[in-house]
């Protein structure tokens, strides 16, 4: 039998210990190769300082230097349960990008807080971005209670804050942990400093987690990706976002809505009857019909929403700020259309989660948009909690993505 | 789906999406494990039909069974092989004796530079894995070099929900990293699922294999008594030694794996 894998981000304001905390859990679990400590004693010899967990994350010889984590990273680690793999999101405000496409690849998350500092502007920010990207398994940990002399009061006070604050993002932690990552304290092991706390390690909770579920048994949906004539006959090709599908099902290509069935599944090497949620694959059709990429499969009475209007929350995060009404790239699935932000209802800052104002004429970088999007060309569009894959989508400017949205 | 099914369909659509979007392009062969699983499933989503180049970078210093290996297996699965070589280098005597730095980066980095001109394409498929190196860990999926084939880590475009960046306005290509979700461990089990070639420079012979390929005189072997995939995949899942530990360019002095990067290499 298989382990099963779980991405895991670790998020959190800068400085408060997350390259610190990975280096730890790796070392606990042993998963670091025997190299990896050589090369960085030598690094960090080099450079005239001490080895020190963190170093083992950021590996850039800039992030040594500078001690801040940059990029997202990604490192490996395995427990008797299942393997994780640990997505690192730099706590800098000048990385959020980075972040977000870090948090994006993960399924669950830890939020890390300096319990002496408390919480600060990114893990308010952080934590409004996990809620926007639909993680909602998440356990918040209190580093560094080494320096408050591992005060239970001080632990539950910055307990109350955050959980106050996640609250308003209707995030419920599954634990909230008192740990030192640098020695260890609750991370794989017990703490004998903090007899008052009862509750899980760090690996117990992250082990208690659930791994997402398998969309199959949702309604069908598969985007086309692209047409390939293979042998004189067109295949249609892409990943099911959910539901399943076999020969002979009456399925209706939206937003076209032509009504066909389906003829056979192309696959090479291998012979296939039937394919399910989250398998790239090939289909052939009972009839040629003019299909392209963006084209969204569905069964016949069991249908996608089709639409060239919808509300959404979207998070700005390009350096150029965007107007109301400002031709934009919309993708939503393989789905590619113009569109423009016909309003935004409310402007909101995306770390204290203040309204900013009503009836706003742009948006800058970092700034939540409460907004109705109007798109040229009529898509095919779902609620983010029904089948996330049509429920969220990119606004890209100059083929860069400037914006991730969840349509509400 | 199992595991491997879904690392497999990720690749797969990555594959596709990057056909799509630059439709001139190559993938980068280095006749290695992780290529040729990529290539194994580049086959499999084209339905054994690629579209497009497949491109070997010979330094001209490769193992001599990667090159009967190539042209065996180029054959019989009917792939349009292309070969780039940095010919007046080697002329020129180019070689690890005279730096291993300058080495990589005429034989490897140049060759491709100029394949790239010669081939004008867009974008290429390159098997790199994150957990291979620190510095891969950092990449994206879909990442931009430009002209000059410099890679501005600090600066790279967000990825979020299998959206990538697009076609770029410049004349910079993208490097395509389908493997990018891959451990070396998943790759060995996937070769045992899928019974792929492997060149047999990884299975052990007199106690020693090779765990990472490149150039002939800058790669040493491993100890190691698995002489076949199995045995292989048994290793891994005990071994404490990193997978690059026996590739010199990574090791002769800090950061030379970031640097060779930030100026183009694969």
């Amino acid at each position: 039998m298989e382990k099963e894998n779980m991405n895991l981000v670790i998020a959190g304001h800068v400085d408060h210990g997350k390259s610190t905390l990975i280096g730890r859990l790796l070392f606990d679990t042993n998963s670091l190769p025997d190299g990896r400590i050589e090369e960085l004693k030598k690094t960090c010899k080099e450079l005239g300082h001490d080895l020190e967990f963190a170093f083992i994350m950021d590996s850039l010889q800039e992030e040594v230097e500078q001690g801040i984590t940059i990029d997202t990273t990604q490192t490996f680690f395995k427990t008797p349960k299942r393997n994780y793999t640990i997505i690192d999101a730099p706590g800098h405000k000048e990385f959020v990008k980075n972040m977000i496409t870090g948090a994006s690849q993960a399924e669950t998350a830890i939020l890390i807080i300096d319990v002496n500092e408390g919480v600060k502007e990114q893990t308010k920010r952080h934590a409004y971005i996990l809620s926007m990207l639909g993680i909602n398994q998440l356990i918040v940990i209190l580093n560094k209670m080494d320096i408050v002399d591992y005060d239970e009061k001080r632990f539950n006070e910055v307990k109350n804050i955050i959980l106050n604050f996640l609250d308003n993002l209707k995030i419920k932690p599954l634990y909230v942990i008192p740990i030192v990552a640098k020695d260890g304290d609750n991370v794989a092991k017990p703490s004998d400093k903090m007899k008052w706390y009862s509750g899980k390690t760090l690996l117990q909770g992250l082990d208690s987690f659930q791994v997402a579920g398998s969309l199959t048994n949702r309604s069908l949906r598969m985007p086309v990706q692209d047409i390939y004539e293979i042998n004189d006959k067109p295949i249609l090709v892409g990943c099911i976002e959910s539901g399943k599908l076999k020969p002979d099902d009456e399925v209706i290509i939206l937003p076209s809505n032509k009504a066909v069935k389906i003829k056979s599944i192309e696959s090479f090497l291998a012979d296939k009857k039937e394919a399910e949620a989250g398998e790239s694959i090939g289909i052939t059709l009972n009839q040629l019909i003019p299909v392209k990429k963006g084209d969204i499969i569905c069964k016949k009475n069991d249908l996608a929403v089709v639409a060239n209007r919808f509300s959404a929350n979207i998070f700005w995060m390009s350096k150029n700020k965007i107007n109301v009404n400002e031709k934009i790239i919309l993708k939503l699935a393989t789905q590619k259309t113009e569109c423009v932000i016909e309003e935004i209802k409310q402007k909101i800052n995306s770390s204290s989660l203040k309204l900013l104002e009503e009836h706003a004429k742009e948006l800058r970088e970092m700034e939540i948009g409460r907004v109705i999007i109007k798109t040229l060309k009529p898509i095919v569009i779902e609620k983010f909690n029904d089948i996330p894959g049509l429920g969220r989508f990119v606004l890209m400017q100059n083929s860069e993505i400037c914006a991730g949205g969840i349509i509400i | 789906m199992d595991y491997l099914d879904k690392l497999e369909s990720r690749t797969i659509f990555i594959i596709r999406e990057a056909y799509h979007e630059f439709k001139n392009i190559a993938m980068l062969w280095s006749i290695g494990k992780d290529s040729t699983s990529l290539l194994w499933m580049v086959r499999k989503a084209f339905f054994g039909k690629i579209p497009f180049p497949i491109m070997h970078i010979d330094t001209s210093y490769k193992i001599p069974e990667i090159y009967s290996f190539r042209d065996k297996y180029a054959k019989e699965w009917g792939l349009n092989l292309i070969i780039s070589r940095n010919e007046e280098a080697i002329k020129n005597g180019v070689s690890p004796d005279k730096g291993r730095f300058e080495c990589c980066n005429a034989l490897k980095t140049e060759a491709l530079k100029q394949a790239i001109k010669k081939y004008k394409f867009k974008a290429l498929l390159l098997g790199i894995r994150r957990d291979e190196h620190g510095i891969r860990a950092k990449e994206r999926y879909f990442s931009p070099r430009n002209q000059d084939f410099l890679w501005d880590y600090k600066n790279q475009p967000p990825e979020l929900w299998d959206q990538f960046k697009s076609g770029s306005d410049d004349n910079s290509h993208i490097r395509v990293h389908p493997l990018l979700h891959w451990t070396e461990l998943d790759i060995w089990k996937y070769v045992q699922r899928e019974n792929i070639p492997i060149t047999n420079l990884y299975f052990a012979k007199n106690g020693k294999r090779y765990r990472s390929l490149g150039c002939l005189p800058c790669c040493s072997l491993i100890e190691s008594n698995a002489s076949n995939v199995k045995e292989v995949v048994e290793e891994l899942k005990t071994t404490r030694i990193a997978e690059r530990s026996g590739r010199a360019q990574d090791k002769e002095r800090a950061y030379m794996m970031q640097k060779l990067r930030s100026l183009g290499y694969m």
